[in-house]
């Protein structure tokens, strides 16, 4: 397409020549994916390398060389009680939030499929804790949470369930949700339900308006109740966008350290560590490079089962 | 007996709504009213902490504002938030554009790829890359985060404007082709001005990630000057054991709610995203 190259100048020859390249479908696509590849290589791929090199080495912020320790530093992990905790937390955290967000999301995303009067202001007010920071917004459920003035210490005093002898949930004037392990994990588990609570909703809401009008007056006319209705219409045919809500949710919340971080520092005594906030104590904190990394990477397994079942989601809307 | 029934549908639908608006944003009100109450009344465990017992102050934002670094953390936050909006749209524009037209059957294939990255989280790479940081001696700097925040702001928005560039017939730029412009310059003057919309959610989303992120200005930043607001308010307004409950809460209401609008206006382009377009 571009024209022979015609004589004389340099500059001409170059301007002809630049040209080309500019028109050269080859050579633009793969200057044009470059950064990215880069990027992605150098700052994601080295370094995930790096963890796995880092936890079968004896390497720590005091001595950064690389020596090989083997699964020394798996066999620690696995050793100490505080690390084993803090994987069956991981886990409880992550399950029990998201099952709720599953039950949750459904019903207010059924809500929202109506039309009312300020719909825009309780979307907003329900999006929050998803578009907030949630370092942030962790902030204000640490002030909710405070052992003396809990506003829900409060209302349960005043309604008579706390505080006075004989009341349910015992005369203590405070409940003191981040200071008793039950309580402070019921706290991380109600804190990552308020955070991936909205964003679940948005995408079961993206699925459910895309479910066909007709379909669901046919079921109407054929005399269908609500209950068959949501069983045999409604759920199978947003499971697929359900799927990739849940898997969303159990990234972040497996890998989440914020919120732990702030609320409650894998206090008291352990009992709300995770695996993440681990890595960071061991990691960072604590300066040993290698056993953080080790720690770490029990996360990977969790994670690789996700990015397979998303591959195979994307397949199939592919396909259809 | 049927306009009964439709009162209490309706009825219900609001108390539904109700109590997750209520749920979703209570935090936020407590943030509100703590940032204006006296400290008297704030720490007064007998008085109704849901309302003003005593007249509101203006002393916990005069304190964030003049006795921390808070206004510091705003801006330091602002800068990283526009460099790596700049990097992001530097490299994810040229690979999503080069992904949906020049690479035929791998494109998508390794447009996946490069989203499946994205799963690939801070949590592992913090400790890694916190060496690589020390080693470019960018420790305690905002070069660091704007250095490495990039990597997960590329993959989604390479992913998010893929989408975009999809839906853009081919046709107009082979007529601005014929018109004679370059291959290049068909994608520089006719694809960019009409994918506005596209780019504009890049940035929107860059940012607000950028905003939110955590783990790494932990990491790398323990300058109290250098912080950003999500890790400066939880960690610097607390001196020793004492936290400081009303310009905390000062704090992280006046960052969160900007952020919040933005994204909200964008959410549904995000998801569209997120859920890999079988929601449209």
């Amino acid at each position: 397409m571009t024209p022979a190259v015609r004589e004389s100048t340099p500059g001409n020859v170059r301007a002809a020549h630049s040209h080309r390249l500019a028109d050269s479908e080859k050579w633009l696509g793969l200057v044009m994916i470059a950064p990215a590849i880069v990027y992605i290589v150098a700052l994601i791929g080295i370094p995930l390398v790096m963890a796995i090199l880092y936890s079968m080495s004896d390497v720590s912020t005091g001595d950064p060389s690389l020596d090989y320790a083997g699964l020394r530093n798996f066999r620690a992990a696995f050793a100490d009680p505080v690390f084993r905790r803090s994987v069956w937390n991981t886990i409880v955290f992550t399950f029990a939030s998201q099952f709720l967000v599953l039950v949750l999301s459904k019903i207010l995303a059924l809500a929202l499929m109506k039309d009312f009067k300020g719909k825009w202001l309780a979307r907003f007010l329900i999006m929050l804790p998803w578009t907030a920071p949630i370092a942030l917004g962790t902030i204000g459920w640490l002030w909710m949470l405070d052992s003396v003035f809990s506003p829900i210490d409060w209302v349960f005093r005043h309604w008579g369930l706390l505080g006075s002898p004989g009341a349910l949930f015992g005369s203590n004037p405070n409940l003191y949700w981040l200071g008793v392990p039950s309580l402070a994990m019921t706290s991380v588990i109600f804190v990552h339900v308020w955070r991936m609570l909205p964003l679940a909703t948005v995408i079961v809401l993206g699925g459910l308006s895309s479910i066909p009008k007709e379909l669901l007056e046919a079921a109407d006319i054929d005399g269908a109740g609500f209950w068959r209705r949501t069983f045999q219409i409604v759920i199978p045919l947003v499971l697929p966008i359900m799927t990739i809500a849940v898997l969303f949710g159990i990234v972040f919340t497996f890998t989440d350290m914020a919120v732990v971080y702030v609320l409650t520092r894998g206090g008291p005594v352990q009992s709300t560590q995770v695996i993440a906030t681990w890595t960071f104590f061991k990691g960072i904190e604590g300066g040993d490079l290698a056993q953080g990394a080790a720690v770490s990477l029990f996360l990977v397994p969790v994670l690789a089962g996700v990015a397979i079942l998303m591959l195979k989601l994307a397949r199939r809307t592919e396909v259809t | 007996m049927r306009p009964l029934r439709k009162l209490a549908a309706r009825g219900g639908l609001y108390t539904v709504v109700g109590a997750f608006s209520f749920f979703g944003a209570f935090p936020f009100y407590w943030m509100l009213i703590a940032t204006f109450k006296t400290d008297h009344d704030l720490f007064s465990p007998t008085n109704n902490p849901f309302l003003f017992n005593e007249p509101p102050t203006l002393d916990h934002l005069r304190l964030l504002f003049f006795e921390t670094h808070y206004l510091q953390y705003l801006l330091n936050t602002f800068w990283v938030g526009l460099a790596v909006v700049a990097i992001t749209l530097a490299t994810a524009v040229p690979a999503a554009y080069s992904l949906t037209r020049w690479a035929r059957g791998w494109g998508e294939t390794m447009g996946i790829g490069i989203f499946l990255t994205y799963l690939v989280p801070g949590t592992i790479l913090f400790i890694p890359l916190s060496r690589f940081i020390a080693f470019l001696g960018l420790h305690e700097s905002l070069w660091s985060l704007i250095l490495i925040y990039p990597t997960f702001t590329i993959p989604f928005c390479t992913w998010l404007l893929m989408g975009f560039f999809k839906s853009i017939p081919k046709d107009i730029e082979e007529q601005a082709m014929i018109d004679g412009e370059s291959r290049l310059g068909a994608m520089v003057k006719v694809v960019l001005p009409i994918s506005v919309s596209g780019i504009l959610t890049v940035v929107v989303f860059a940012f607000t990630l950028a905003m939110h992120e955590f783990i790494y200005a932990l990491t790398f930043i323990s300058v109290s000057a250098k912080k950003t607001v999500s890790i400066g308010v939880p960690t610097e307004l607390v001196r020793g054991d004492v936290f400081q409950w009303g310009p905390l809460m000062a704090g992280a209401l006046i960052a969160s709610i900007p952020v919040a609008i933005l994204y909200t206006f964008f959410l549904d382009r995000f998801i569209a995203g997120f859920t890999m377009g079988s929601v449209k």
